[in-house]
């Protein structure tokens, strides 16, 4: 298959994920399950890489000012737009596109592989509305969280390597913090994590549900390679054309 | 009621895997289909319960064209279908109960003491009682086997498929399972269709047989007339076993 019939096919299986469901019951009952598996389990790895970041960002920053013009506050300045512009959102969810992208590909080719995914299109179940829709729209509505609580911690993260090394004190970093804030870039940053979010959940999604079963675990393992390189990729095309347009 | 498929043929790349066939599996019977392996067997049946669309030819449940309809009019058919598969294809997430209520949960009105009624009623039946709680990957292979026809029986279809259900289970496993699919056809009247190269199977529970050979009916008839036909393909098949040919010499 080419690249444009694996877009065809992708739209296709969007447009049969967001078919009414069967139930609504099940899909709220699989959807609050889905935000359990995707977002809930994945706040410890955020919180830690978060953390770091933002230490290792007031580090950086500091050590690459050595001008006396430049003042104290920017490297909480510099910290704060790099965590909220791009590390937050950007960074967190390619490293969410490994982690719950690999997850996803293996759970539904391993569905395929086992013929679960026929036996619930035999009983009549639309069986990518039942599978794929919850993900999207639990990834829809975690993501937003998660990048939220990645800022806040990446900013404590700075503020505490910052103050316990002594490169900077509270009060500046503080004020570097709040030094020309902009609410917009927030907007910014969580409206590009629901496309994210949205992709993460359905690239995964598509190399699961469409793995060759004759492939066996071999095949099933490529569908989670090929699923986190190809989610990367549109994470970063993604990320381009949406700053492009909003912040040039 | 009965399915009847007519002359379906099937090709994957320019390759025919089934070349016309047609019969009628009949309501309240075992029917099996049987032959070797890469016959076309499985490429029928997933051509039956509409996995595969078929190239050409019509698959007709109880009078209804099912080849004709689209995924939505199929809908009211597939709830009256029941499917074992191979490997069972149980729900791993799910626990036993939920694997069986799993139907019941997405196309009845039940309340949930209903559903939980009707799930111990369909695992009591499999001989499965006090179960419910496990999870299939702490049953055994025969258990799971168990549990799906469970599941397969839980809204009382009209039509169960059973692909292979004794692959990877012993022999004295096989007859429970054997012995099973063919009581609750009995019992529902249910128009059942068993695919199998088990010839334990065929001697236990075979009422109606196709033998499949290279995507053709080959031969059509019973666990009886199978074991005294003089077609050669069909001999070959039976007494292949080491078994089956000493059996053939004793009756003979």
């Amino acid at each position: 298959m080419n690249l444009f019939e694996h877009i065809g096919r992708f739209i296709l299986m969007i447009a049969a994920a967001f078919k009414k469901p069967e139930k609504w019951r099940v899909l709220g009952k699989n959807f609050i399950h889905e935000v359990h598996s995707i977002g809930i389990s994945s706040l410890s790895i955020v919180a830690l890489l978060s953390l770091f970041m933002g230490a290792v960002m007031v580090i950086q920053t500091a050590s690459n000012i050595d001008s006396v013009l430049i003042p104290a506050y920017t490297v909480g300045f510099a910290t704060r737009q790099s965590m909220i512009l791009e590390f937050s959102s950007t960074m967190i969810c390619l490293i969410l596109a490994g982690k719950v992208g690999s997850n996803i590909a293996s759970e539904i080719g391993t569905m395929r592989l086992t013929e679960q995914i026929d036996a619930l299109e035999v009983m009549g179940v639309n069986s990518i509305n039942h599978l794929v829709l919850p993900k999207i729209l639990a990834s829809l509505f975690i993501f937003p969280f998660i990048v939220l609580i990645s800022m806040g911690l990446g900013l404590i993260g700075g503020g505490l390597i910052g103050t316990q090394a002594g490169i900077i004190t509270l009060e500046k970093y503080i004020m570097g913090l709040q030094y020309y804030f902009d609410p917009f870039s927030i907007t910014y940053s969580l409206f590009k994590t629901l496309f994210f979010a949205f992709f993460i959940a359905t690239i995964p999604s598509y190399f699961g549900y469409y793995v060759n079963p004759s492939g066996g675990a071999l095949e099933v393992g490529r569908s989670g390679t090929k699923s986190v390189v190809a989610s990367s990729m549109v994470i970063l095309l993604i990320n381009l054309i949406i700053t492009y347009f909003l912040l040039l | 009621m009965s399915i009847i498929v007519n002359n379906i043929q099937k090709g994957f790349n320019g390759t025919e895997i089934l070349k016309g066939i047609s019969f009628e599996f009949e309501p309240g019977k075992t029917n099996l289909i049987i032959g070797q392996s890469g016959s076309g067997k499985s490429v029928l049946t997933k051509c039956i319960v509409g996995l595969y669309e078929v190239d050409k030819g019509e698959v007709i449940y109880g009078g209804e064209n099912f080849s004709a309809m689209n995924k939505a009019e199929r809908k009211h058919i597939r709830t009256q279908i029941g499917m074992l598969f191979q490997g069972s294809a149980l729900f791993d997430s799910y626990s036993v109960e939920q694997n069986v209520m799993f139907p019941l949960i997405m196309f009845s009105d039940m309340s949930k003491e209903e559903m939980i009624d009707r799930v111990n009623f369909c695992l009591k039946r499999v001989q499965l009682e006090n179960k419910n709680h496990l999870f299939p990957s702490e049953i055994s292979g025969g258990m799971q086997k168990r549990v799906a026809i469970a599941r397969a029986i839980a809204l009382n279809p009209k039509y169960l498929f059973c692909d292979e259900p004794n692959s990877g289970l012993d022999p004295k496993t096989s007859i429970v399972i054997d012995n099973l699919i063919h009581d609750l056809t009995k019992e529902y009247n249910m128009t059942t269709v068993v695919i199998t190269h088990d010839m334990n199977s065929v001697m236990e529970i075979g009422e109606n047989i196709m033998y499949i050979h290279k995507g053709e009916n080959w031969w059509t008839g019973d666990k009886h007339s199978i074991v005294t036909t003089e077609n050669k393909e069909i001999g070959d098949f039976v007494y292949a076993s080491e078994f089956m040919k000493q059996l053939r010499g004793k009756l003979s």
